[in-house]
């Protein structure tokens, strides 16, 4: 396959930027979306120029780390499909293909497609833990009944990968759907119990400090979440955060 | 994830797998404290040897970095921070220092300013296919020496001809890459050298020459139970080899039989 990749150029974090067009030509489609950059970035090397950075790590869908807006989806067209899972046979010889960051003012770019996450970082860091004592007198996870309709929700929200794309999409760049699923996963198990009011608290707190926008129950996040993560994870923290608001010392 | 890789389902059409080598196995030394042999360095799960030893499963190196970091740290750092809290900020004017950063600035810029003529990742997929083909599933004497000779000759090229784009401070992960595949160059070679000296099969390490009748791996418990630590002197070449003997009181070593 030839294809034409519109990609998004930006030297910097003060760069204005650009969309660049590479063509690029024998595409297998068995080539996985970051080969096929990968292949591209070779070219440029060669010609002396300087390949364009993006950000990946486990290629397998599990780790996070990539990040591309293609064609003005997060990862891509294919449903529940990270970037690095996303083959090139979901596209025809002689497409062209616009690749940009995932863009919000809570995701700074650093260079061409990579952004600033650390946000993900700090809120993580705001509440998304646990206490649990860990030295010799650690409970026996079985030991402790957790109704399984709580536990199979915990699960489905713990399978948030931190990538960012809901707020990529948000229309409002909300961190919304990320939050929710790391406070729900939380708070649905008893070990959680502990910090469960400051969690949801100081988690939203700091997701306001970090710039993310508001929540207008689009549900753009859960259509491109690679994950499936449901929109009912948002409203469970609405809840949480009431039920917090109202009763806690904080 | 299958099916999203190769477009087949698995509930239809037969999986196509194959055999493949394991990820980094091993890794640096540390004591009981998840301490290095560099005061105040601590290496946790993946990067060091302490769980599993010379052999590391498919999600055991995910299990390696929660004990140590949820059950073992938490306990033994404090012992060593303690004797630090009047230490107070450490300045940065001193020999150690200077030479120090004098030695990574210069090694940044021999990466940048080389301009050879191939790219990082050339070396990178070379390096890979002398270790897949020649220090992988199964090893034999022959292929490691030639292993260690072309390592040794790749890592050469490597220096003379890397070509790095763009330029030291700025987000580059050219750059990031380059520095990672100087430092395989040198582990591979370690790696090939310690395959070498353990004349035995075990674990992970598969030597063609020392297999039972049926093919399994052929242990030699008398010469061999021992953990390799290889010392820094420079070339891998040099590594000096500290053999940690293993014994075991409670327990009788055995063969595993998968009969």
């Amino acid at each position: 396959m030839n294809l034409t990749l519109k990609i998004w150029r930006q030297k910097g974090p003060e760069d204005r930027g650009s969309m660049q067009s590479y063509p690029i030509s024998d595409v297998s489609p068995d080539m996985s979306f970051l080969e096929m950059l990968d292949v591209l970035n070779n070219q440029l090397i060669e010609k002396g120029e300087d390949p364009v950075a993006f950000d990946n790590d486990c290629r397998e869908g599990i780790c996070g780390m990539c990040s591309l807006y293609i064609s003005g989806e997060a990862h891509g067209p294919s449903v529940e499909t990270t970037t690095c899972q996303l083959h090139m046979r979901s596209f025809k010889d002689g497409d062209t293909v616009y690749i940009e960051p995932f863009r919000a003012k809570g995701f700074p770019v650093i260079k061409d497609l990579v952004v600033d996450r650390s946000a993900f970082d700090r809120i993580i860091q705001a509440g998304g833990y646990v206490s649990v004592n860990t030295s010799g007198n650690t409970q026996d996870a079985n030991s402790l009944p957790v109704p399984k309709a709580d536990a199979d929700k915990a699960f489905d929200a713990a399978t948030c990968i931190g990538c960012g794309a809901c707020v990529a999409t948000c229309k409002n760049g909300s961190a919304m759907l990320f939050v929710s699923a790391k406070v729900s996963q939380l708070a649905l198990l008893p070990q959680g119990k502990v910090e469960r009011k400051e969690r949801v608290l100081n988690m939203v707190e700091q997701m306001d400090k970090e710039g993310f926008g508001n929540c207008t129950n689009t549900g753009a996040c859960e259509a491109e979440c690679p994950k499936g993560i449901s929109l009912e994870n948002i409203a469970r923290m609405n809840r949480e955060y009431l039920s917090a608001s109202i009763s806690s010392e904080h | 994830m299958y099916e999203k890789i190769t477009d087949d389902n698995p509930y239809e059409t037969p999986m196509m797998i194959y055999p493949a080598v394991h990820y980094m196995m091993g890794g640096i030394w540390v004591d009981y404290n998840l301490m290095t042999t560099i005061p105040g360095c601590y290496a946790l799960g993946e990067a060091n040897f302490s769980d599993h030893g010379a052999n590391r499963l498919g999600a055991s190196a995910l299990m390696q970095g929660l004990a140590d970091g949820y059950f073992v740290l938490p306990y033994t750092i404090g012992d060593y921070l303690s004797n630090d809290i009047r230490t107070g900020t450490i300045p940065t004017d001193s020999k150690e220092f200077d030479e120090a950063e004098k030695n990574a600035k210069e090694r940044i810029d021999k990466l940048i300013n080389n301009n050879g003529t191939k790219s990082v990742d050339y070396f990178h997929k070379k390096l890979g296919k002398i270790m897949w083909n020649k220090c992988g599933m199964s090893r034999n004497e022959k292929g490691l020496k030639e292993a260690i000779t072309e390592i040794q000759a790749l890592r050469k090229e490597f220096w003379q001809n890397v070509k790095v784009s763009g330029s030291a401070n700025e987000f580059n992960q050219e750059l990031e890459k380059a520095g990672r595949v100087a430092d395989f160059m040198e582990l591979g070679e370690l790696i090939c050298k310690d395959a070498l000296e353990r004349k035995e099969s075990c674990g992970g390490h598969f030597r063609e020459e020392y297999q039972t009748a049926e093919g399994e791996a052929q242990r030699d418990d008398k010469k061999f139970a021992y953990v390799a630590a290889w010392e820094y002197q420079g070339e891998p070449s040099k590594a000096k080899l500290h053999k940690e003997d293993l014994k075991f009181e409670n327990i009788e070593l055995k063969q595993r039989s998968y009969k």
